[in-house]
């Protein structure tokens, strides 16, 4: 590990300005990701700004928006009576992930934006395009058994290994976020951009651009969800599927539906096709298999990984079969 | 002095570990967390090429970062005699025979600069071609002249093609097991210390006896120089066994730099150095009668070693004492490549062997309509099957009995596929399980004071096996003492020869001498025989007793039963319930027994279903070298685990009736579980690990 | 010979905290984690260094209560903060996890069970808080799922897991 300066931020606009448009600057959230990468030697940062004295750890009713801190602890936010009660499936995504003394540790925001579990990454002695642009993908005919099947490129196949931000997504959250001019919002799903030729550049905010908390509109009274999430071993592992999902079941008829995908892609993928196909159609198995079966048309799995598209599809089905019962 | 002899047999007991509270409290101090005066760190700068040679190594830079005091590498490093192990010839030359293979040592004040400093450390080198693909076709494959510890390569018995050409069923399949690695806790420490002419290592070694005399030998120091010492050892399973790099380097440092080193691998570094359980394919044939009587049974492995050393695992060896067959053959074949070497991994030989066999006959049960545990019954041996020896015990049968009868085996419907709950296909299987009992020269000293305590002095390691425990509890009956008044003091090579803690052989060796001595002792001082001041001591060296052991074939055995749930929808694994049956001699302690062999059960689990080191062969690289991305089971995959014993007298073994339990836990029970995921699924899992990857490209 | 112990003033910092119940004042290269920290300058070795990345849980100890990854944390971000590690634990006696791992032989090389033990305590103050697992269906009770679940950020290679949830159990409904 590089040295590097610390400094605690006063306040969020201290924050910002000390990291925004600094190379060598990071935001230090609970560090489960950033000082691991750091001793890895993947992130060198020259200065460190921890931001977890920042107020911005309450969980909050705005309106009929429910409003989470950048800096609210994964632990405190899938323990929050608000987030039970009216979003379950982030209760679950949050405590499938890590580990519970992780969970006390990392931040929503940093959770987000952690990076990629591909191990070519992770090694700084071996090429990675996202690592050293240009440097080529090992990955592609490599070791890809946990890599991407869907919107991936030629550059990298990477999968973003966020528990959260899958749930996140199939509520339609938005993200605030505040930079040198001053602060904005964003739908979560704009958050990365696509991989295309710069698997480098992943996020479309502006670099230092501080993620300040998430904001997620209500739900339909009705709408059941859930998140499942699958892996070999039975607890303290990231995913190799994961599927978070909204249904709202109205006389036999999918009224609404909403499905992200986690481990598939290089971000929380929402699968806008399926739920196309299902929209106003029978919530049987037979449907859910058909519009599974849709989203997955655009699979391009690798060599090792192909296991991977049969095994999203029937998790898709037994968990909206699940949740319509 | 008078003294009232106090009967109160301690063997048998579950006496909790007399170490226990040290660990509990953390007092327990590992090899690196001895505080010393001075203490500096040495850090590996590894080779990031998988076969070539060091051009050149930027020194002078190194030395200019904050804190650097010196770096070793092969111009400056002390120059080693060959031990046997090529392994540890670090810095003798420019050669790189693999990746992670240590090209330098930087040492520095904080562990913090020296890790900094070793990964600044600029390298040139020059690659050459290089082989790190093991396939069971390889062109170089060969039989080597021995297999792992010094086994025959081949045995041959009656005519292997004629009877499978008249078998009436055979089974004809070939198993594979990964590359696998022990990964204990603990990472592989070593601290050198000069003081007074002597070299103190602190070493996470399974066997301060054996590293004494290896480091005495490689640097070719006078003898009595070396000291090495093991008091806690945070698990090993054979990754300790043997001197790895992080003595030689900290011994290295500690000359070079004339300060205490410590040199602490990080977990990505013990892939590459410390060994790991090579990959095997196994081709097993089985013929047999209708009935499922085997008529022959052949058994070819092959697995890989590296270019430093020759291992071979002794996959095959397995069948060569499980079931009866007239003919039988079992072979093994090696190849080298560009990789990391590989050695010891709990059970070497019977873990993937056992994998192999089981399942087949699992697969043989099946052809012939015959329940597994019976089909194993109808082949049980009355002498060794390869060599004819008589056995000095052999209760596979009532294991296997006893096995069936606590797990409800016996109303079990043998037909595949045929039990669905929800979310999940259920099903059941079994195998059996052997390992070898073993027992190897050990000195041990008894002392008693005349404050009515007694200390005894034995090269043992504890590594989590519970032999100070046990040794304890020995030692005080063989005294006939309380255990509270005797201390083991172990996990010191100046205390003289010892068997290493491996191959299930520790409290069998250990307790040899250590029981003998005290009977000795005990017996001196009830004739009357005078207690000076500093003590009386009796000492006692198994090694004339062990030559004139008799001829037999020595085992424990054991089965093994597996309840798994399959996930219909995403074929995930789980195994709520494992049933193990031994006949391990004599149980000293319940307690630690049990804790060993749902130990080895669960690390059989693990292997079935979890665990894989993925080889990238175009980089010579485990790519999944961290415990996030190399799965060990974790609390969450275990669930009810049921052990039990058979009384197992065996007077053809050593003083203690003892046979060793830390390894034949692990013994069939990836076996035991593939076969349940096949019962579960109708989908036979012929390669490890089984997980949603292959439940579910094998089609359901 | 060994040059600056300490790195430039701005690539170090004072460090303050409550450490067992006793103050502790230092200067700590930045790049400290609080697990180095512990065993390399204030001798407490208890906490062990299993993989240093929170892979494996091997250096649990509890900051201002709550359990955590000691070798995650950098020591400076911990400023002001109450520690407390295995050797934090006993008072005149163990504390009753300690006695229950003993009795229940729920370690066997020993090397997780500082950070097992750390996790427990920890853990449960959580199912106390009523807080939920990935395996919770209704209100939590600690049985057997329940703590298998939640003690699985705690790795142990020998595979004491049953006697581990037993020892827990046991403290957990006494
Ligand atoms: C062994 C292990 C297993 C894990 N398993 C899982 C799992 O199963 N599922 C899962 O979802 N996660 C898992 N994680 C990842 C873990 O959840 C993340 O590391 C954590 O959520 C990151 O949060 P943090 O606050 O610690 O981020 P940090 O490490 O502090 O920061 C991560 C990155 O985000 C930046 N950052 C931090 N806060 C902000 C902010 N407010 N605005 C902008 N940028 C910011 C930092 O500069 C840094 O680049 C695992 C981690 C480990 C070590
Ligand atoms: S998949 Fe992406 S992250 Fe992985 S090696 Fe390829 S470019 Fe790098
Ligand atoms: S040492 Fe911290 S989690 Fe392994
Ligand atoms: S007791 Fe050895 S790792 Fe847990």
């Amino acid at each position: 590990m590089r040295e590097f300066a610390y400094a605690r931020a006063r306040d969020v606009d201290a924050a910002v300005s000390l990291v925004a448009d600094n190379p060598g600057a990071r935001y230090l959230g609970g560090g489960t990701n950033l000082v691991d990468l750091m001793k890895l030697g993947i992130e060198r940062p020259e200065l460190l700004v921890d931001v977890t004295g920042l107020p911005l750890d309450e969980v909050t009713e705005d309106g009929d928006l429910l409003r989470i801190g950048a800096l609210v602890r994964n632990s405190d936010l899938a323990a929050h009576p608000l987030v039970r009660d009216r979003y379950p499936v982030l209760s679950q995504a949050v405590l499938n992930g890590a580990s519970g003394q992780l969970r006390n540790v990392a931040t929503t925001g940093g959770n987000l934006v952690q990076r990629t579990r591909c191990g070519y990454f992770t090694d700084p002695t071996k090429p990675c395009n996202k690592r050293m642009p240009g440097s080529g993908c090992p990955a592609i005919e490599g070791e890809h058994h946990n890599l991407a099947i869907l919107g991936a490129s030629d550059h990298c196949v990477a999968t973003h290994p966020s528990d959260l931000a899958v749930a996140l997504a199939a509520l339609d959250a938005r993200i605030d976020v505040q930079d040198l001019a001053g602060p904005h919002e964003l739908p979560l799903e704009d958050l990365y951009r696509p991989v295309g030729d710069r698997p480098d550049l992943e996020l479309t905010i502006r670099d230092g651009a501080l993620i300040t908390g998430v904001a997620l509109p209500p739900l339909p009274p009705d709408a059941r969800t859930t998140y499942r999430k699958v892996r070999e071993r039975a607890s303290y592992a990231f995913a190799i599927a994961a599927v978070a999902a909204v249904l709202v079941v109205r006389d036999g008829l999918v009224s609404d539906v909403r499905i992200a995908l986690g481990a598939v892609a290089s971000h929380p993928w929402r699968a806008r096709i399926a739920e196309r196909e299902l929209r106003g159609g029978p919530a049987t198995a037979a449907a859910f298999e058909a519009a599974a079966i849709a989203e997955l048309d655009a699979a391009r799995p690798l060599r090792d990984n192909a296991y991977k598209v049969p095994l999203v599809r029937d998790l898709v089905v037994a968990v909206l079969t699940e949740l319509a019962r | 002095m008078t003294r009232t002899w106090q009967a109160a047999p301690s063997v048998g007991h579950p006496l909790t570990r007399v170490e226990g509270l040290d660990k509990v409290t953390g007092r327990a101090r590992y090899a690196a967390d001895i505080p010393l005066p001075g203490l500096v760190y040495g850090w590996v700068v590894p080779a990031t090429i998988p076969r070539g040679r060091v051009l050149g190594l930027d020194v002078a830079a190194t030395l200019a970062m904050p804190g650097v005091l010196a770096v070793l590498h092969q111009h400056n490093a002390p120059r080693l005699t060959d031990a046997g192990d090529a392994t540890l010839l670090l810095f003798q030359d420019d050669r790189v025979a693999h990746r992670g293979d240590p090209v330098a040592l930087v040492i520095a004040d904080t562990p913090e600069r020296a890790r900094e400093a070793a990964e600044r450390t600029a390298v040139d080198y020059l690659p050459e071609p290089h082989d790190a693909a093991f396939r069971a076709d390889h062109p170089r494959l060969y039989e080597p002249d021995h297999v792992n510890p010094r086994l025959p390569t081949v045995t041959d018995k009656g005519d292997v093609e004629a009877a499978l050409a008249g078998a009436a069923v055979v089974v004809d399949h070939e198993y594979r097991t990964p590359p696998q690695h022990n990964n204990p806790m603990e990472p592989h420490s070593g601290t050198a210390v000069w003081a007074d002419g002597r070299l103190t290592v602190y070493d996470s070694t399974q066997h301060a006896y054996g590293m004494a005399r290896t480091l005495t030998k490689l640097f070719g120091f006078d003898p009595g120089v070396v000291r090495v010492v093991s008091e806690h050892v945070g698990g090993g399973f054979g990754a300790k066994g043997l001197t790895r790099p992080d003595a030689v380097l900290a011994v290295m440092a500690a000359t070079l730099v004339g300060r205490p080193v410590r040199v602490t691998m990080t977990r990505p570094q013990l892939f590459p150095l410390t060994g790991y359980r090579t990959p095997t394919a196994q081709r097993i044939r089985l013929g047999a009668d209708r009935d499922g009587r085997l008529v022959a049974v052949e058994h070819r492995a092959s697995s890989q070693t590296s270019r430093l050393l020759e291992f071979t695992e002794q996959s095959a060896s397995y069948s060569r004492v499980m079931y009866a067959a007239d003919n039988l053959r079992t072979s093994h074949r090696v190849v080298a490549l560009d990789v990391p070497t590989p050695r010891w991994m709990r059970a070497p030989g019977e873990a993937p062997g056992s994998f192999a066999l089981e399942s087949a006959m699992d697969e043989l049960a099946e052809a012939c309509g015959v329940d597994p545990v019976e089909l194993r019954l109808r082949n049980d041996a009355t002498t060794e099957p390869a060599t004819g020896e008589p056995f000095s015990s052999r209760r596979l049968a009532e294991c296997l009995r006893e096995g069936a009868r606590r797990f409800g085996w016996a109303d079990r419907d043998p037909r595949p596929a045929a039990r669905r709950d929800g979310r999940w296909w259920r099903g059941t299987g079994m195998a059996g399980a052997h390992y070898p009992a073993r027992a190897g020269p050990t000195v041990a000293h008894a002392t008693a004071f005349p404050d009515g305590g007694y200390v005894v002095r034995v090269g043992a390691a504890d590594i989590g096996t519970g032999a100070r425990t046990v040794l304890t509890q020995l030692a005080a009956d063989a005294l006939e003492v309380p255990v509270g008044v005797v201390r083991l003091e172990i996990g010191d090579s100046d205390f003289g020869r010892a068997q290493v803690a491996g191959g299930s052989m520790g409290t069998a060796s250990w307790s040899w001498p250590v029981v003998t001595a005290c009977r000795d002792l005990a017996h001196r001082l009830a004739s009357g025989e005078r207690l000076p001041p500093e003590g009386l001591t009796s000492t006692y060296d198994s090694t004339e007793a062990l030559r004139a052991l008799g001829a037999f074939a020595r085992y424990a055995f054991g089965a093994h039963f597996a309840e798994v749930a399959v996930d219909a929808a995403t074929g995930e694994v789980r195994v709520p319930r494992l049933t193990g049956v031994y006949a391990v001699g004599r149980v000293v302690n319940p307690l630690t027994a049990r804790s060993q062999l749902i130990g080895g059960m669960t690390m059989g689990l693990s292997c079935a279903l979890l665990e894989e080191s993925i080889m990238d062969a175009r980089f010579g690289d485990f790519v999944n070298h961290n415990l996030a991305d190399y799965h060990v089971a974790t609390n969450a995959d275990v669930g009810e685990l049921d052990v039990a014993f058979v009384d197992d007298p065996d007077d053809e073994l050593n003083p203690s009736g003892v046979k060793g339990l830390g390894e034949i836990g692990i013994v069939g029970v990836p076996a035991a579980i593939a076969n349940a995921v096949w019962h579960a699924t109708g989908v036979r899992q012929r390669e490890l690990p089984i997980g949603p990857a292959r439940t579910i490209t094998s089609g359901q | 010979m060994v040059r600056n112990a300490m790195p430039g003033p701005e690539l170090s910092s004072t460090v303050r905290l409550m450490l067992n119940g006793a103050p502790q004042e230092l200067t700590v290269d930045n790049r400290t984690t609080l697990l180095d920290l512990l065993r390399d300058r204030l001798d407490h070795t208890g906490t062990k260094k299993g993989c240093d990345h929170g892979q494996c849980g091997a250096c649990t100890v509890l900051v201002d209560g709550r359990r955590a990854n000691s070798c995650l944390l950098l020591a400076v971000a911990v400023d002001g903060r109450e520690v407390t590690t295995v050797e934090g634990l006993e008072d005149d006696e163990p504390h009753p996890m300690q006695a229950a791992f003993l009795a229940h032989d729920a370690f066997q090389c020993g090397y997780c069970t500082p950070g097992q033990i750390c996790s427990a305590i920890g853990m449960l103050d959580e199912l106390a808080e009523g807080w939920p697992s990935a395996v919770t269906t209704g209100p939590v009770h600690p049985d057997d799922a329940e703590i298998r679940e939640r003690m699985s950020g705690n790795l142990c290679r020998c595979a004491a897991y049953p006697n581990i949830v037993a020892a827990i159990r046991e403290v957990a409904g006494a």
